[in-house]
């Protein structure tokens, strides 16, 4: 009995912190309608700051002092970040801001290895807090009381700081209404820096506090946003008292998911999660959200299937690219190989995405499905790679069947961070049922059958698949199924309104693009003759997002270019530098700013200007679009 | 002249909405622009602080221009608004209500205290702690009116303020505006109806598909029924 009692104390000694970050989460997003993907970020820079300090400075008062500055430091940054970064993107699609706060999340990983190095890193314990306390023969750190007193605390000063002040009356009124709250003489934007520093602040508090209780590392930003994106999900973005209280039941759960399913424990926040998400959409302590407002003519050139003129050079292009292992070497051809699979990749989430208006942060994890289908099949059934092929994509259309039915409950950021979250389950099963899965090791050894074994035929049967897929989808998206799909993406209600089973065609899409990516997941897996957790990774995932942005979202064609550009400068720029992910962080966060109609979209925005040179450019093109009354 | 329209074009988007509306308000004057539904009468006010990021023309108040100020500037110059939605924050109490519209003391404007303002809406003053969301809604528009007048404005654009409410709560609207002119508050409100219009104004700009096709007192508008039979329906 005390193991359990102890074992339920550590879990709500493990909800403050969670807490701590989910709660300046859901403030954040409340006023400015950012989901801040560099959450996890803020969190890691405050255990490091507080780390630094609590080296330097001695004492008691050093140590708790180390932990508030660190906080403040953080807020500091977060406060730069805000006025540098954020103020540009409010307007902008919420995609955007999610991928420019995740471009932030990639450069900050590379800083803090730069800074602090890249070994796990140790604290100091907290003064007057080393010890253990006895309960019934088992030992409870006197630290994680503390920490379990700290969590309602917390609760209770943000309470009054929103019910009693001046400012949190008005945080409470431009989370509802911000124009209204502009229009009685109030400036948003100090209001909106002065949110994102509290909630940043919180985040920062949050790591911080974990230094006496866990190493410090560079990879807890991704596992904290993880589970704080679940924890809001589960208690509705927005809502303090549903952060608190998601926080102590994902904790709870983690902390007696270990007893149960000692391998895959988080399978039990998981099907928490998703009973939560059928009963209430919006969590538990969420308010329904009134269907979000689309962006009207976000597609500004309707689109149409290609001319006869513009086949034919899609033709010239793929008879070109089949020509290359005539004059190149096997390296050039596995890196055209690996582009190829790409394509695949990037237009399976381009569908979902630009079609369907979904934008996934997890499509990974069907592409992994795919290589993991794979490689069951040809290691543990020992299928010939045909039928692998043809089978083993099938592994990521369950994949995305069980899980979109759940998130296309869903929309818009919830399902963004659904998507993310699922993919992220999926990796640790990958990454934890070791005796399956084989862990971080992968399963090695798939080499394609004879037939395809030599680079060049390898690479036509790549082209040939990224060729069939793309014609397949773009076919699709001008098929009924595609007009209806495009339906609910310009109008959920209103496609509703005209007998549009909704819910059904995104599922469907969903499936579809999840099968598709898995396809490209399967080749892959013959591609590098291994499977690891990382195919399935959130990176990866970002890899895609990125590859569709680039070549932009409102173009049919984009995503195709957006892979080959991004892969091929991708492959390059690995082999020339260490700090990939501050160069790809950047370059995602410039797309983003400066960038964001890709490249398509900008060549097609350029040749529209030329063919009617007046009226120079129609300022839908330039301008963020409001509603008209 | 307290507040001066020149030339004020507006787009939502490719759609042209307004086109070159120009008016005068003088000082401590009620001002009715008339017009059907969708005339244009909510976005030559919502163009007016700023809310309609597309906008082109002068604004001049108090002999400044304010025309590129953001929203909350040109507010707090003491141009307060009213929308038409009444927009209240059903979160928020009354009391938290008015206190999101509270600014300083303006010298040369009547400052609104919550008291002097459940004394002029008394219904206000006994539902202090009640959320904006479970009031009726001639309630919320009291509201919305004392929300803005918290921000002690020396000129207050109202948008449909008898729009959707009781013939009483009509009435009492007009009394509030009435005494708010009393206590010197210039006042511009827009209206489809013709009746509570004359009740309390002492011009009229009729606005017709963007355009303002009529300006002149109300003593002139009833002199031209053409005008008003083209352009209002009754």
């Amino acid at each position: 009995m005390a193991f359990y009692v102890v074992q339920f104390l550590t879990g709500l000694a493990s909800a403050a912190s969670l807490f701590l970050v989910a709660s300046g989460l859901s403030i954040i997003f409340g006023v400015t309608r950012i989901v801040n993907f560099a959450h996890g970020a803020f969190y890691m820079i405050g255990a490091y700051i507080a780390f630094t300090l609590t080296e330097r400075l001695s004492g008691a008062f050093g140590f708790w002092g180390s932990i508030v500055l660190a906080a403040l430091a953080v807020a500091l940054i977060g406060v730069i970040v805000e006025m540098v970064l954020l103020r540009r993107i409010y307007h902008a699609p919420e995609l955007f801001q999610l991928l420019a706060t995740f471009g932030l999340t990639l450069m900050v990983e590379d800083l803090v290895v730069l800074i602090w190095g890249p070994d796990d890193l140790v604290g100091r314990r907290a003064p007057g807090f080393k010890g253990a306390i006895d309960f019934f023969g088992q030992n409870i750190p006197s630290y994680d009381l503390f920490l379990i007193v700290l969590g309602p605390v917390v609760l209770g000063i943000l309470w009054l700081l929103f019910q009693r002040t001046r400012w949190g009356v008005l945080v409470r009124a431009a989370t509802q209404d911000r124009d209204m709250v502009a229009a009685l003489g109030v400036n948003q934007k100090w209001l909106f820096t002065s949110v994102f520093a509290v909630g940043v602040f919180l985040a920062a508090l949050g790591g911080a506090l974990q230094i006496p209780r866990d190493a410090v590392h560079h990879a807890m930003d991704l596992r904290i946003i993880v589970e704080v994106f679940v924890v809001v999900v589960i208690g509705g973005l927005g809502s303090i008292v549903g952060a608190f209280v998601a926080a102590v039941l994902v904790s709870e759960l983690n902390a007696f998911g270990i007893l149960i399913f000692p391998k895959i424990s988080i399978i039990l926040v998981f099907l928490v999660m998703a009973v939560v998400l059928i009963v209430r959409p919006w969590g538990l302590f969420g308010k329904p959200e009134a269907a979000a407002r689309k962006t009207p003519g976000l597609t500004v050139n309707p689109w149409r299937p290609l001319t006869s003129n513009e086949r034919l050079a899609s033709l010239a292009a793929l008879v070109i690219a089949a020509t290359l292992p005539l004059f190149a070497g096997n390296y050039a051809l596995t890196v055209g190989s690996e582009i190829a699979i790409f394509v695949i990749f990037a237009v399976s989430l381009h569908f979902l995405m630009s079609v369907g208006g979904l934008a996934s942060f997890g499509h990974a994890a069907y592409f992994g499905l795919g290589a993991y289908g794979i490689a069951f099949l040809a290691k543990m059934a020992g299928l010939p790679m045909i039928v692998c092929l043809l089978l083993g994509p099938l592994l990521g259309c369950l994949g995305a069947a069980v899980f979109g039915f759940f998130a296309v409950q869903l929309s818009g950021v919830y399902f963004a961070m659904l998507t993310l979250a699922f993919a992220q389950i999926v990796w640790s099963i990958a990454f934890q049922w070791v005796s399956v899965t084989g862990g971080d090791n992968g399963i090695l050894g798939l080499w394609p059958s004879s037939w395809a074994a030599s680079p060049s035929h390898f690479y036509w049967l790549a082209l040939g698949v990224a060729a069939l897929v793309t014609v397949a989808l773009r076919a699709m998206v001008f098929s009924p199924f595609g007009y209806a799909l495009r339906a609910t993406r310009d109008s959920l209600l209103r496609s509703e309104a005209i007998g549009i089973d909704a819910k059904r065609i995104q599922w469907t899409a969903f499936v579809i693009a999840g099968t598709t990516a898995g396809i490209g997941g399967a080749l892959f897996a013959y591609l590098k003759g291994s499977v690891f957790p990382d195919n399935l990774g959130i990176s990866l995932s970002v890899d895609a997002l990125v590859m569709v942005l680039l070549g932009g979202v409102e173009t049919v064609s984009g995503a195709v270019i957006g892979a080959i550009v991004y892969k091929a400068l991708n492959i390059w720029l690995v082999s020339q530098t260490d700090l990939s992910k501050l160069v790809l962080g950047g370059f995602i966060m410039l797309i983003v700013v400066v960038f964001p109609k890709g490249i398509v979209g900008m060549l097609e925005m350029l040749a529209q200007r030329r063919r009617k040179s007046s009226p120079p450019g129609s300022p839908l093109l330039a301008k963020p679009i409001e509603s008209a009354e | 002249m307290k507040l001066t329209v020149q030339d004020l074009n507006s787009h939502y988007g490719p759609a042209h909405i307004l086109f070159d509306i120009g008016f005068e308000v003088g000082e401590g004057e009620v001002l009715a622009l008339l017009g059907r539904n969708g005339a244009g009468k909510s976005t030559t006010f919502r163009s007016i602080v700023g809310l309609v990021a597309q906008r082109s023309g002068r604004i001049m108040f108090e002999g400044k221009d304010v025309s590129a100020k953001p929203t909350h500037e040109i507010v707090r110059e003491g141009l307060g608004y009213v929308p038409e939605e009444r927009r209240i924050f059903t979160d928020l109490t009354v009391e938290e209500n008015l206190e999101v519209g509270r600014q300083p003391k303006r010298p040369n404007a009547p400052h609104w205290t919550r008291e002097k303002l459940f004394a002029l809406f008394p219904n206000l003053g006994e539902m202090k702690n009640r959320p904006g969301g479970r009031m009726s809604g001639g309630e919320q528009q009291m509201l919305t009116i004392a929300r803005t007048l918290m921000g002690n404005p020396s000129l207050v654009l109202l948008d449909e303020p008898s729009e959707g409410l009781s013939p009483k709560i009509v009435e009492q609207m007009v009394d509030a505006i009435l005494t708010m002119k009393k206590e010197g508050v210039s006042i511009v409100v827009s209206e489809q109806n013709l009746h509570f219009a004359r009740l309390i104004s002492d011009r009229a700009y009729i606005i017709e598909r963007g355009r303002i096709c009529f300006g002149g007192t109300m003593a002139e508008l009833d002199a031209r029924p053409d005008i008003r039979d083209a352009h209002l329906s009754l």
